[in-house]
This record gives structure tokens, sequence and C-alpha cells, in this order.
């Protein structure tokens, strides 16, 4: 609500906002209904810049350029913790056997965390922060960290600089022990006569702790030298001359050998031994030679009871033909593979055993972070094949374009969508997930949810947004429909034998889109009927059905004319696509059947499907049409169009829009910044520096004061352009044209405040194939304020929503209330009004805009659940402009709470929103990263984990199913609200839900016979059951 | 002559007060009792007796105390001129088809330059062809000044009426800095300003706003806080009925407050104090209630219709707004031209005026009226 102050005219103000709120009854039930959490961040960390592994924990960490470090280890068990510096974290080193962590920030600050159990979970937390300094006057190199090597001891750090000298701070607390400084002199002076002839120091680039004795370091100098350090001693026990500049080092597990790598692209093995005083390499290699060769930055040599070493490098690549591959390279026995990423390599790290004792590595992961994403590879299979992910997820392998939220899927599709992805998958693994520290307490979802993105590359990816791990479960392509400039065929993969260097890409993340037009704008699945609609850029909508098998199948294709009989338009847009003619082979999943062109080709900008009556209506910015796709037939179209509105026609609207948007977005930015920069300076301190500075500022100023931002004032008129824009389309079976009968009806909703009514006649099932549907327009409402439509809702006669389609028939949903009148919700942009039905007259409003500026911009029904209440309320969901969150209660318009969620300049977050039909939601961080919320008390998926450095550190996947430590609080039953005990019989019910395959059983007897569940498990938990399955009552 | 001036001397203390009223190049005296002047008609009736003007129908006019000529057209400026006559109420009669109506308005009276009006309407000069004023409720608001005794009175609210014009509103806002004061001491805070009113414009042809005006609120709501995006929308959203409280930049037209011309300061106050909820409702209800609820309903492709209200307890409301419309227009409502408007601001006329609806609301308005 808008700030109250003081002044004449406020108590009306007052009085107004105090009105609906000071029910205290009801404000307690608000408590009871709504609290606002972020909860989990899914998808991969934008801009990663730091990896690191700890084996014992079995825990991955990732850094980011924006000073976020995000741990992961068993599905579910994540951790997420921020620098107060927004500076990228350049190193990541989890101590050796420790919930500990050290982080190297760009600053040249260091940061320890620590995992720390608190109410039976863990918490990252940072404990310490350090930077190192050196004695006054010292140049910053000379304390510019470059390596960090925590001790076995884990009390000391060992902090290699660019000067050359080794710093030893102690933990936690980050002292620095003075006298353990390894300087680079007194290396120098520790070293036989005929090596020091040569500047052989520079900046540290490895420090390695011998494998088997701590008190042994190794120090490699960026010039090529590299000594072992006795630290006890403080000797050179060895050391070792290359020619050319060191880039990384390893040291085999028994200690006596050494491998380096160095910057032209070779690596040399160095006996460890004390006979030779001036070693040789024992043998020195360039993989990608003989032509010059990019630098080798990092080489792990691992051994393995098989007898042959792993040696996987980094690099190495042949300058001029594959220098701008970014490849890791795995050696092991006659087998070389270069594994090919499509984005930069931060880091990788391989996955061995993690006892020290044991004689051999045998690694068997590779893990390889690069830019865009993580790619994981088994390396105990043959042909080492890519392991799927079960979270880390790259969003953006093809940037997402809509999204599309299906809550509470029945079992039979659910399987049926794994099933199809799981034939998808084949070239994955079929190694469990490696990296699985930790315990996850969360109990498992109680149902099973669907998230839909849409691509720019024209594809669809379900994901499986259950629980706190985004899973990827199936991937629908509907480039296969059309006719595309590049050949399916041409596969990147397909290299000869002896082809050289072995190429071989990996990874998901594939950004260029072979055609725009393709893109994904709108998506409708039923969830009951299997039947989906996804529309385009180029006035695309695609039916499709879920085939479990394989089909030879010709899509039908009908062109459906916006424009009518308007004349002289002519569209300046792309043109549309063409589709294949004849049968087209499609993969089990879904398979369109049906394909309709808007013609002009402009983007879809509403989309709805009617599994029941078998109906897709589909909107652009020129009108609306309705599609029978039952009988392939068009019912009808209808034009939007003002007459006047020249804009909408002459070519994609998101262009225009999106310049202006932009132009508006950068205009802002730089005033912003302006207005920022005078703000840091401090005020009130002349000196000359500050009038320098203050009178470089001032043409800037003057120039904001030249050209302010201004807005024009007007209000909206017919005339105004993209009037004809379709925001919302909606079906529903209500009163429209007298209160006896009801009948099918299709709802349009524009973007100049119109919304279109047709009564539509659907023939009863017996004769569906025989009559055709009819269409007729019964009602067109003009909006005064003529803000964009962005919903319509018919509430029934208790006021409630009237249920999806065949939701009624699947017994998930009471029948809607055909007795009581009906009412219309129609929500613009500026405010939310209630109609009666079917004589429309004005009901209720709430006014939005006019009272505090915001605008809607997404709007939803959701079904808030209490624990008190039995069966919870339906409210509207909303999010404005400005990235407020707000609940408008139904049918009473009243504004019941409001969260600041997404920052108002995050344009495409705002956009990126999408709620689900339970009080949680999405939006899009960065491009590869959704963050979820709840406004529910009772649906909250969050990370909820334990991880202990004292658990087992042997491998040993099997132990980690089922519950292991009883949680605190079960948040998805909502025992959140503080204060409140805990109800008996908890235990036993999270128990029982937590164990995936009773939970499979109950809901199957759920969803088989709806009658008989209970007598076999506590009552508490079939009620819980119930609850969160037929929750939409 | 002598008796009359003595006469109207003492009229002050005695409750009478003399009127001299001229028809062509005849004069008449009579006087009236100043405590109950009575009704305009009774007013009209008598002056036709007193000219022997029985059946004509004539145009009545006073010169008020800065000189300027008024009409008489109804009880509430009657009343005003007759309480605010000081010593004599002088009237102007015109036969109705001869009326010169330019006669009417500023500086008709007295011939000499006012600087402030010809500051701020430079196309004073030019006179506009005049045009035949119709009867008070022929006419409708078009913008207003209001809720002037309950602002500080270095601010203005105006109302600009949308609805019915084909003008567009016709301004720009844009950011800017203004400095408020504090307990801290002054402060420069960030504001929103107009930035360019259009020519021809519903906001330039009022006169009410100026560019570099600091808008303060929006139909109520601050604006501070809040980013000339959200305040364009605000506007937007509102522009139908668009009320916004200004601190215009040139403070020097501002209404000033019990000046000792304000005859009525006293009754204004009463008023203020007595209706204070009713007025501040009204101030700001009637935009949520009236204008913006004439969504339209084709039905069946048939006549486009406004959509009804449901809810049976709005309608009292809507008939309020009925009611304070044509109040609004009876107001001051043969002022002829927009020459007229700045400068009865400028010469701080505060009318002031109550009236009890026909049904239980009482009702009030507050400041001129501005009418095209």
């Amino acid at each position: 609500m808008p700030e109250v102050s003081g002044g004449g005219c406020r108590p009306s103000r007052m009085r107004r906002f105090l009105r609906p709120g000071h029910d205290p009854v009801r404000e307690r039930l608000k408590r009871d209904l709504f609290q606002f959490n972020k909860t989990v961040e899914h998808g991969f960390p934008h801009q990663p810049s730091a990896l690191g592994y700890s084996p014992s924990l079995r825990i991955l960490a990732i850094g980011t350029r924006s000073g976020a470090i995000k741990l992961y280890g068993a599905p579910g068990v994540e951790f997420m913790g921020l620098h107060r510096e927004n500076n990228t974290v350049t190193q990541i080193h989890l101590l050796p056997g420790q919930c500990q962590l050290v982080t190297l920030l760009d600053d040249n600050s260091l940061h320890l965390w620590s995992l720390k159990i608190k109410g039976g979970a863990s918490e990252l937390q940072e404990d310490e922060s350090f930077t190192l300094r050196g004695p006054p006057g010292a140049a910053p190199s000379a304390t510019q960290i470059t390596v960090v090597l925590p001790h076995s001891s884990c009390e000391l750090l060992y902090l290699g600089t660019e000067s050359g000298n080794v710093f030893v701070v102690q933990l936690p607390a980050f002292r620095v022990l003075e006298d353990r400084t390894i300087s680079s002199d007194a290396v120098l002076q520790r070293l036989p006569e005929e090596a020091r002839h040569r500047r052989v120091f520079e900046m540290v680039e490895a420090l390695q702790e011998h494998p088997r004795d701590p008190n042994q370091i190794l120090i490699g100098y960026s010039r090529g030298l590299v000594v072992i350090w006795d630290l006890q001693g403080s000797r050179v026990l060895y050391h070792f001359l290359s020619s050319q500049q060191l880039e990384n080092i390893c040291w085999q597990r028994d200690g006596l050998l050494l491998v380096s790598c160095h910057s032209d692209g070779s690596y040399c093995q160095w006996l460890v031994s004390s006979d030779a005083q001036q070693p040789e390499p024992l043998r020195s290699l360039v993989p990608y030679g003989p032509f010059p060769c990019k630098a080798i930055t990092k080489i792990l040599w691992l051994t393995s009871r098989q007898g042959l070493p792993f040696i996987i490098f980094q690099g190495g690549m042949p300058r001029a033909s594959y220098g701008d591959r970014h490849c890791i390279s795995v050696v092991h026995d006659s087998q070389q593979t270069a594994f090919d990423f499509t984005s930069r390599v931060i880091d990788f790290t391989v996955l061995t055993e993690a006892d020290p004792t044991a004689a051999f590595d045998d690694p068997y992961v590779l893990v390889v972070l690069a830019e865009e994403e993580l790619v994981v590879i088994d390396l105990q299979t043959a042909g080492w094949p890519p392991v799927q992910l079960p979270y880390l997820a790259s969003l953006h392998c093809s940037a997402i374009t809509c999204s599309h939220h299906v809550s509470n899927i029945p079992l039979k599709l659910w399987e049926r969508i794994i099933a199809a992805g799981s034939r998808q998958n084949s070239h994955f693994s079929t190694m469990e997930w490696p990296i699985d520290g930790g315990t996850s307490l969360t109990p498992a979802p109680p149902q099973r949810d669907l998230l839909l993105t849409g691509h720019e590359d024209g594809t669809v990816r379900f994901w499986d947004a259950s629980g706190v791990c985004l899973r990827l479960l199936y991937k629908l392509s509907t480039v296969h429909v059309f006719l595309t400039d590049t050949d399916p065929n041409e596969n990147l993969n397909t290299q000869g034998e002896d082809e050289w260097p072995p190429l071989r890409k990996v990874g998901s993340f594939d950004p260029y889109s072979d055609d725009p037009r393709l893109g994904i704008q709108k998506i409708f699945l039923c969830k009951y009927s299997g039947y989906l609609a996804v529309a385009g850029t180029a006035g695309q909508v695609l039916v499709l059905e879920l085939n479990d098998e394989a089909a030879e199948q010709t899509v039908e294709q009908v062109e459906a004319d916006l424009l009518q009989d308007q004349e002289g338009y002519r569209w300046k847009g792309h043109e549309r696509l063409t589709a294949r003619s004849g049968p087209v082979h499609f993969e089990p999943g879904f398979q369109p059947f049906v394909l309709v062109q808007c013609q002009p080709p402009a983007v879809v900008t509403s989309l709805a499907l009617h599994s029941e009556w078998r109906l897709v209506a589909f909107g652009t910015s020129h009108g609306f049409g309705l599609f029978d796709h039952q009988q392939q037939r068009q019912v009808f179209v209808k034009c939007t169009l003002h007459p006047s509105d020249q804009l909408a026609l002459e070519g994609p609207l998101s262009r225009v829009k999106s310049l202006k948007k932009s132009l508006r977005q950068s205009f802002r930015r730089m005033r912003r910044s302006r207005v920022s920069s005078r703000k840091r300076l401090p005020a009130g301190t002349p000196g000359e520096v500050q009038e320098g500075s203050a009178k470089a500022e001032r043409p800037g100023l003057q120039n904001m004061e030249l050209a302010p931002v201004q807005r024009k004032i007007e209000a909206r008129s017919a005339e105004d352009s993209f009037t004809g824009f379709v925001r919302t389309l909606y079906f529903a079976d209500t009163y429209l044209r007298d209160s006896s009968r009801h009948c099918p009806s299709l709802w349009a909703g524009t973007n100049g405040g119109t919304i279109y009514a047709f009564s539509l006649r659907v023939p009863p099932a017996e004769r569906r194939m025989d009559e055709p549907v009819r269409a007729e327009q019964a009602k067109e409402i003009q909006l005064m304020h003529r803000a964009p439509v962005v919903g319509i809702l018919v509430l029934d006669g208790h006021s409630v929503p009237l249920p999806e389609p065949l939701e009624v028939a699947h017994d998930l949903s009471k029948s809607p209330d055909m007795q009581g009148s009906h009412q219309l919700l129609v929500v613009s942009e500026e405010q939310f009004k209630v109609f009666t039905l079917p004589k429309v007259s004005a009901k209720l409003k709430l006014k939005l805009t006019a009272l505090e500026g915001s605008r809607v911009r997404r709007v939803s029904v959701a079904h808030f659940g209490s624990r008190r209440a039995e069966d919870g309320e339906h409210h509207l969901a909303v999010l404005t402009n400005l990235g407020d969150i707000q609940v408008v209660s139904l049918p009473h318009l009243k504004p019941q709470v409001r969260y600041s969620c997404i920052r108002r300049e995050d344009v495409s977050g705002i956009a990126s929103c999408v709620f689900t039909k339970y009080g949680q939601g999405f939006y899009l961080i960065s491009p590869s990263e959704f963050e979820r919320f709840s406004l529910s008390t009772k649906w909250l998926v969050e990370p909820r984990c334990l991880v202990d450095s004292a658990e087992t550190k042997n491998r040993c996947p099997g132990n980690r199913a089922g519950p292991k430590k009883a949680p605190s609080r079960a948040r998805i039953s909502g025992t959140q609200s503080d204060g409140e005990e805990k109800l008996p019989g908890l235990g036993m019910e999270r128990a029982l839900l937590s164990d995936e395959r009773v939970l499979k059983e109950i809901q199957s007897t759920l969803e088989g016979d709806r009658g008989s569940c209970g007598n076999w498990c506590s009552p508490r938990a079939a009620v819980e059951c119930s609850l969160s399955n037929g929750g939409a009552e | 002559m002598n008796r009359s001036h003595r006469h109207a001397a003492g009229s002050g203390c005695l409750g009478t007060m003399e009127v001299k009223s001229k028809f062509g190049a005849e004069f008449r005296r009579f006087s009236l009792e100043r405590s109950k002047p009575g009704k305009f008609e009774e007013f009209y009736g008598l002056l036709q007796h007193v000219h022997k003007i029985p059946n004509v129908d004539v145009l009545v006019g006073y010169a008020d105390i800065h000189g300027d000529l008024l009409p008489i057209n109804n009880d509430d400026n009657y009343h005003k001129a007759v309480s605010t006559a000081n010593p004599l109420l002088r009237i102007f009669i015109q036969k109705k088809e001869e009326a010169d109506y330019s006669a009417f308005g500023t500086d008709t009276l007295i011939k000499k330059k006012n600087v402030l009006s010809n500051v701020l309407r430079p196309d004073n000069h030019r006179k506009k062809p005049h045009i035949v004023i119709s009867m008070p409720q022929d006419f409708r608001p078009v913008s207003s000044i209001i809720d002037v005794d309950i602002l500080p009175e270095t601010h203005r609210r105006v109302r600009l009426y949308k609805y019915g014009t084909e003008k567009p509103l016709g301004f720009y806002i844009r950011d800017g800095s203004s400095v408020r004061v504090t307990p801290h001491g002054l402060e420069k805070v960030p504001g929103i300003f107009i930035s360019r009113l259009v020519p021809g414009g519903l906001a330039q042809s009022t006169g009410l706003l100026a560019v570099n005006d600091e808008v303060l609120e929006v139909n109520g709501i601050e604006v501070s806080g809040k980013s000339l995006d959200q305040v364009t929308d605000m506007m937007i959203a509102n522009s139908r009925n668009l009320i916004i409280t200004v601190r215009p930049a040139n403070q020097r037209n501002n209404v000033v407050r019990n000046s000792r011309t304000s005859g009525s300061s006293g009754q204004s106050t009463d008023n203020s104090l007595l209706g204070y909820p009713q007025q501040i409702e009204r101030s700001f209800e009637p935009e949520d209630e009236d204008s913006e609820e004439d969504d339209i309903i084709i039905e069946d492709n048939g006549v486009p219709q406004q959509i009804p209200k449901a809810v049976a307890n709005t309608e009292s409301l809507e008939s309020l707004t009925q009611i304070e419309l044509s109040l609004e227009s009876g107001q001051n409502g043969f002022i002829p031209s927009n020459e007229v408007s700045i400068a009865s601001i400028a010469s701080s006329t505060n009318t002031e005026f109550e009236t009890h609806a026909p049904d239980q609301k009482l009702l009030e308005e507050d400041g001129t009226i501005i009418t095209l």
C-alpha cells in the first residue's frame, strides 16, 4: 500500500485502506494462508568462475562471478552462500575431511565458510575473512595470491603469490605465520649453484602436498622451476627445471612421479629420485603436436588398477586449426578423446578413490565445469558416456522463450512422459549419480509437478518441478514438422576413426537457433488427456498427442486467415514456416497431428486448449481463431484489428516493442548510474580532487537537463496501436446468454480492453464427428479504461473458479455450482472487475494502477491451503510490473498480502514469472536459473539437508535411500510457523510420505479407487494425501 | 443623492444595501435587506419591475470588488454579489438578444492592463470571436481547482475532466529534483514535474497547469517515492477523471485564503469544519464511481450499451455525482471565456457555497470552476 503520510487529505485514504484489513480473524487467517519465501534456485549458476570438490564429503562447490558459492551433493542436498563483496570467486578449496571451505575472491580476499548443523539441518555460513597484506610499501603483487594449498592437517593454508613467495596462514583465524614463509630468496639460496644462474622464479603456479608425506610440498614457479620443499628442514629436497613456462603440475599418487604441463602444449614426466642433481624429464610430449599448440593449463595423472594411467588435461589443442575449441582430453591405454565443449571450460576435477591409503587413484568420473553447463563423464564405462545430471541443468541450452506449469500430474501421464524421455536418454551412462554427499531431509514431494519451458530453437522441455531438483524428463522438438535450412542429418559427431584430434562434442548447451521463427511462445498441456498445444513465433499452432509408440504420420495443415476481408494491409514481418509435406517420423512422446498457421504469421500471443471439447483457440496481434482438432476444421476466426492500426500489420511486434523498451531501459539505466555516482561522492569535503570530479560530472548533468526523460500523459484511445493484440483466451461452460441455460463459451481479451465472448455449440460425444462445432458472438465488452486484458475467469455459483476441463470427469474436482449465478472476473493491467452473468453488470472492482501506479503483469488463480482449515481458499496471485507479488481475494477482490519479489528493473525476470496452482512460482534470475518462490504456508519446496564430516567416507551408494534422520520440521505439511507445537504422529506420517514407494502406492490407490484408501495406512496420512492430491476441490 | 449616500453608508450596520441598476441608459436605485436577499428569481423579477420591462429576457451582471463584470444568474452568484457588495451593488442589465457576452469577465470594467493575466495568457491580446453563452445547465465542467480550503496555499489541486471531450489531456511529465523543508533542514529530493504542455490540449487550455509545476499527488495518492513510469501509469489509469495536486512553479497566482475580499470566508470555515468528512469523501470518491463505470457491452451484435451496476448501494453515489456536476456547472457558469479563469484565481476569488442535495448527503464544492 502506498505510504500514508500526514496532511489534510489523509483521513479518507487511511480509512479506505484500513477498512478491509481490520478484521483480526481475517488477519490471523491470512497469516495461516500466506507467507512469502524464495526457496530454491533451479538450474545452472550464471557465470560460474570456480569449481571445488571434496572427495570425503562428496560435495561439489561452484563459485560465480557475482560472489555466490553453491554446494551440491546428493539430489536435494544444496547450499548457497553469498559473499558480502560482489566479487568473482576465483578459487574454492574444500578442506580435506572437514565441513569447511576456503574461497579466494578476485579482490585477493580469503573467506572461510563452514557447514554448521542447526536445528537438525546443515547451514552454510561464512566464518572468517582475510586479506593477505605485505609489509608497508611492498608492491601489491607481493601478496597477490595465485595458488592456495590447504594442508592435510587442516590447520594451515599455503598461499602462493605473484612475487614467488609462499605465505603460511593458520586456520580458522587466518593468522599469518611469518616465520614459516617460504620466500623465493630462501628457495634460491638452497638451490644448487648450477640451478641458480637463471631467472627461475616469478609467480607461484602450483603448490602441492606430497601425497604420502605431509612434510613435503611442491612449489612450481611460472618460469619452469619446480622444487620439492621440506617443511621441517626448510630445504630443497629436489628441483626440476623445465625449459617451458610452467602451467600446472600433478603428483602421482605414490609421490614418485611428477607431471608438469606447459604453455607450449607439452607435458613432462619427472622421476622424483635423489640420484640425479640436474634431472632431465623422463619423457616430454606435445600430445597434439607437431604444429604449435595452445597451453595445457591443467593436467591430472591418475593411476588405475588396470595398470595404465589416465592422463586428463585441459587445452593443448593445435593453435591454428583448433585453437578456438574448449577441450579436455582423456588418454588411457590406447583410447584418447578430446571432449569438446560449446563454452569455455572453467575448471575440471576427477572423482577418484577417496581413501588416501589406497594404492591406486582409480578415477571413475570426470566433472567439467564449463561456462554454461556442468558435464559429468563416466570413465568406468567403455566409450566414456556422459552422466545425466539430477540438478544443475542448463535451462538455457537454447534461450527460454516461455514457460508453463502444470500441477499435480496424474501418475499415468507422468510415467508415460518419463518413459518417452528415457528413450531419449539412452546415450547417458547408467551410472548412479556419483556426487552424493549429504542427506536430504526434505520429505518426498507430495505431488508431481511439471514445468514446461519453450525454447528459441523450437523445443519444449519437460522438467520435474516437484522437488528441490529440477530434472529434465523429456524434450520435445517441433522442428521436424517444418522444413528448415539446416539438414537435420548433419551431425557434428560423426567423424572418421582416424580423425585427429579425436574431438567429441559433449554437453547440451547450444545457443544457436537455426531459425528464430521456430521459437516457442505459448504452451498449454492438458494433464488428463495428454493433449498438448504449442504455439510459436511465426504464427504456428501445433496440437500434439502423447503416443507411446513411434509413428510415421502426416501433420494436417490449416491456414487461419486472421485478417479475413480486411483489405490493403501488407505484412512486412517474417514469412510463415514451410511445413513438411507427407508423413514424418516421430519418436515416442508427444506427436503433432494438426498444424494451424496464422496469416499473417505474427507471433502467437495467447493460446487455450479445451481437451474435453477438442478445441484449441489461438490469438495474435491481429485476431483470434478457434480450431476443432477432432474434426480438423476451423470453427471461426475473428479479426480484432483496429482499421487504423498500421503498426500491428507491419511486422513482428516483438521487435518494435522490444526496441522501444530497450531504449527506454538504457536511458533509465544511464540516468540511474548518474544519480548513483553522484550519491557516492562524499559530501562536504572540499578539495581539489573533489572539485575536479565535480567538474567532470557537470557535462553529464547538463546533458541530463537538456534531454530529460519525458512521459506523455494521455488517455488510451481506440486508435492506439496494438489494441487488437489478443492477450488472453479462456474456455468456460457458463451462462452466457440466459440464466436458464449454460453453454460452452470462448472468451478473448485484447490489449485495447475489449472482451469478446462467443457461445459455442459442441455436438455431444456420439455425434462429435458428424456435426460441426458452431460459434456465435454473444457479447462484446469494452472496458472504458482500455487497459490490456490479461486475465478472464468465470466464478461459479459459490464464487469458486470453474474447474479445468476434464477435472471433474477425472473426479479431481467438485462439479461447479450451476445453480447460483455465475460471475465474470476480468483482470486488466490496471484493475480487477467482477461482472454478473449472463446480464453483464458491474459488481465489484479493485483498482491497482490508479492507486499505486503498478500494473498487472501476471495473474493466476491459486489454491491456498492452511493447516487449520480443511479446504483452503482460491485467490488470485498477481505479479506487477514493479516486481511485487500480491494476493487478491476471490470473489471480493480485497488485497490480502503483498511482497516484493523481483527487482523492478529486472524486466526479463518479471516477464518470465509463472505461477503454480498452489501458490508457488518460478522466475528467471539469469538466463539459466529459475528462482522458486512460495506464497503459501502449505506448499514449500526448499532444500533441507544434512552434511556431516563424520559420515562414512567410503563410497556406498546403497545407504542413501530412506529417511535416516527424523527432520524437526516438515515443510510441506506446514508446521512452519514458529510457536506451533508439533502434531503427534507427524513422524509416522513423514516416514510414510518420504518413502517414495509407499507414496506411489497411496497415490495409485487414490487414483485407481478413491474410496478404498486409508484402511491400511494411518488416517492422518490418508488425509494428507487426499489434500495434496485433490486439493483443487 | 446625498440622502442615498448617507443611507448607503449606514447600510453596513443597518443591514440594508443600496442597489444601483443600469439598463440601457436608465438607472434605478433601490435597497435590499443584506441579511435576507431572497432568491435570484425574486431579484430578477424585482429588476424587471423597477425597469418596467416585465416580459423582456435579460442578462444580469454586477461589478465586483475588482471592477470585473460578473454574471448573476443563480442564487449562488446572486448571494455572492450581495455579500461582497461594498458599499453598493452595481447591477448591469442587457437584453438577452443583444447581449454582448464579451463584456463579462476580468478587466471589463476597469480598463487597466492586468499584468499577471497577460504574462500567463499571452493570447489575451488576441481577441477571440465571442461565443454565445448558454444557460448554466448547458455547461460541462472541463477542469476545476478543488479543495482550496484544505490545501496549503502553495499547492493547487486541479481536476481535469477528460470524458466527453475529444481534446487530448496533452501534457508530459519528467523526473527532476525539488527542495523540501525537513526537520534537518533543506533537502534535495527527487520529484516529478510537468515538462511540456501540448498546444490545444486540455491541460494547456485550462491554464491551471504549467511547465515545471511539481506534481505532488495524483488522485489523492502522493507521488513521492514513485518512479516516473509509475506516476505515468497512475495518471493514465486516472485519465478519465484526473486530479493532480501541483506546486505551481509560478507561486504568484496562488489562492490567498481568508483575504478581506472573500466575504464568505467565515462561512467557508464553518462549512469546512461541518462537512469535513463528506468533503474529503467527495473529492476522491466520485472519481471511483462515476465516469469509469461506463464500460460498454454489446449483446449479440446489438447496440452498445453502458454496463449497469449490479450493486444497489452505489446508486446513491451516482446520483450524488450527478448533482455535483450540475452544481459545478452552475457555479460561475456564466463566465464566458478562458480569459476569466486565471484572473479570477489571481484575484483571490475564493467562492464557497453550500447546498443540500435532495437526498441525505451534504454536498459542497469549493474553489472556482472554470468552464470553457
